[in-house]
């Protein structure tokens, strides 16, 4: 089988934070990387700041930032049309048959993506929950590996060490290039950091250089 | 988004009044404020093109935050916090207040179309 790494998560700026450090080192081997993008973040609070965002604009800036994001880490992109704050709602059945039917013509290798019950924001632990579905759609012997980040406070005394702890340290820039993308979103989240440390890319490195993952057992 | 200028946010609001408008109307404090803060609850509501008519609506408030109602045959719509708006290309009134960081703490809309779903 050859390798094609499919990374699953709702919002806009998810791939930056969690994964772009383990895309960026896939995608330098040269292996295909695809992110099914859930939302367009709508209901993002961070609007910048100063803000120059509004509850209207906020979309159509969120996907220029996605698009700008996906060409930093040379990733294929596909946006699958739900609203911020409301996969919790949707039915898991049928949002799983739509990832399915992306992951059906990928084929891929590795499915990245939320881990349910322990991703904290609800679309998260929706979304996470619809890929697993989707995963096991499969015939048990073509199923693709599945890596799910958990970013609970209490995922490391009920599910044990993460078994996929990758530094990326070396790739750091690149990662950093890409939450800078997410311009609206990266000013407030990087605001702590800023107001805190001499150097914010090493104070960055600090907070985000690991990126765990806990390969799913079906 | 510009800092409230209350007679002419007050005369855009009384030019919708009598008609048939669409509201989007939202509180937040984020889907992470329990997790950066044990302390916090996470908290949040919105409703998003909700047709009304409102007879009268009225902005009042000093310096950094404004209280809008909205008067209703049989109900009030209110927000509190506002501190920026504008009127945007399609005639509607974007409210909205944010913190010191940029992020959005209410807003309350206003348009004649509904909001892009």
């Amino acid at each position: 089988m050859s390798e094609h790494v499919v990374v699953i998560y709702p919002h806009p700026d998810d791939e930056a934070f969690g994964a772009s450090g383990t895309i960026t080192t896939f995608r330098e081997k040269g292996i295909p990387v695809t992110y099914l993008c859930g939302t367009l973040g709508e209901m993002g609070r961070n609007m910048g700041n100063p803000t120059f965002a509004t509850r209207e604009t906020l979309p159509e800036i969120r996907k220029k930032e996605l698009i700008k994001a996906c060409e930093v880490l040379d990733i294929n992109l596909e946006m699958l049309g739900y609203r911020d704050k409301t996969l919790e709602f949707e039915s898991t059945e049928e949002v799983a048959e739509h990832l399915f039917s992306f992951l059906d013509k990928l084929k891929p290798s590795l499915v990245i993506t939320h881990y349910p019950g322990h991703a904290v924001h609800p679309d998260h632990d929706a979304f996470g929950a619809a890929a697993i579905k989707a995963v096991e759609m499969f015939p048990e012997n073509e199923r693709p590996t599945v890596w799910a980040q958990a970013i609970s406070r209490t995922h490391l005394e009920e599910l044990g060490e993460p078994d996929v702890q990758n530094d990326v340290g070396e790739v750091f820039t690149k990662k950093f290039e890409t939450i800078q993308a997410h311009k609206s979103q990266a000013d407030g989240m990087l605001s702590k950091v800023r107001n805190e440390a001499d150097d914010i890319v090493e104070a960055t490195k600090q907070w985000l250089g690991v990126e765990s993952f806990y390969t799913w057992n079906f | 988004m510009e800092p409230i200028e209350i007679n002419q946010l007050q005369n855009h609001i009384d030019k919708l009044a009598n008609k048939e408008v669409y509201i989007h109307l939202e509180t937040t404090n984020g889907a992470y404020a329990s997790h950066f803060n044990q302390d916090a609850y996470n908290l949040g509501a919105f409703i998003r093109n909700a047709k009304v008519i409102y007879q009268r609506g009225k902005v009042v408030g000093t310096g950094t935050a404004y209280r809008v109602g909205l008067k209703l045959d049989i109900g009030w719509i209110y927000a509190e916090g506002v501190n920026q708006y504008e009127v945007d290309e399609h005639n509607r009134i974007l409210m909205a207040g944010h913190d010191r960081e940029g992020r959005l703490m209410v807003a309350l809309q206003i348009s004649e179309t509904p909001f892009q779903y």
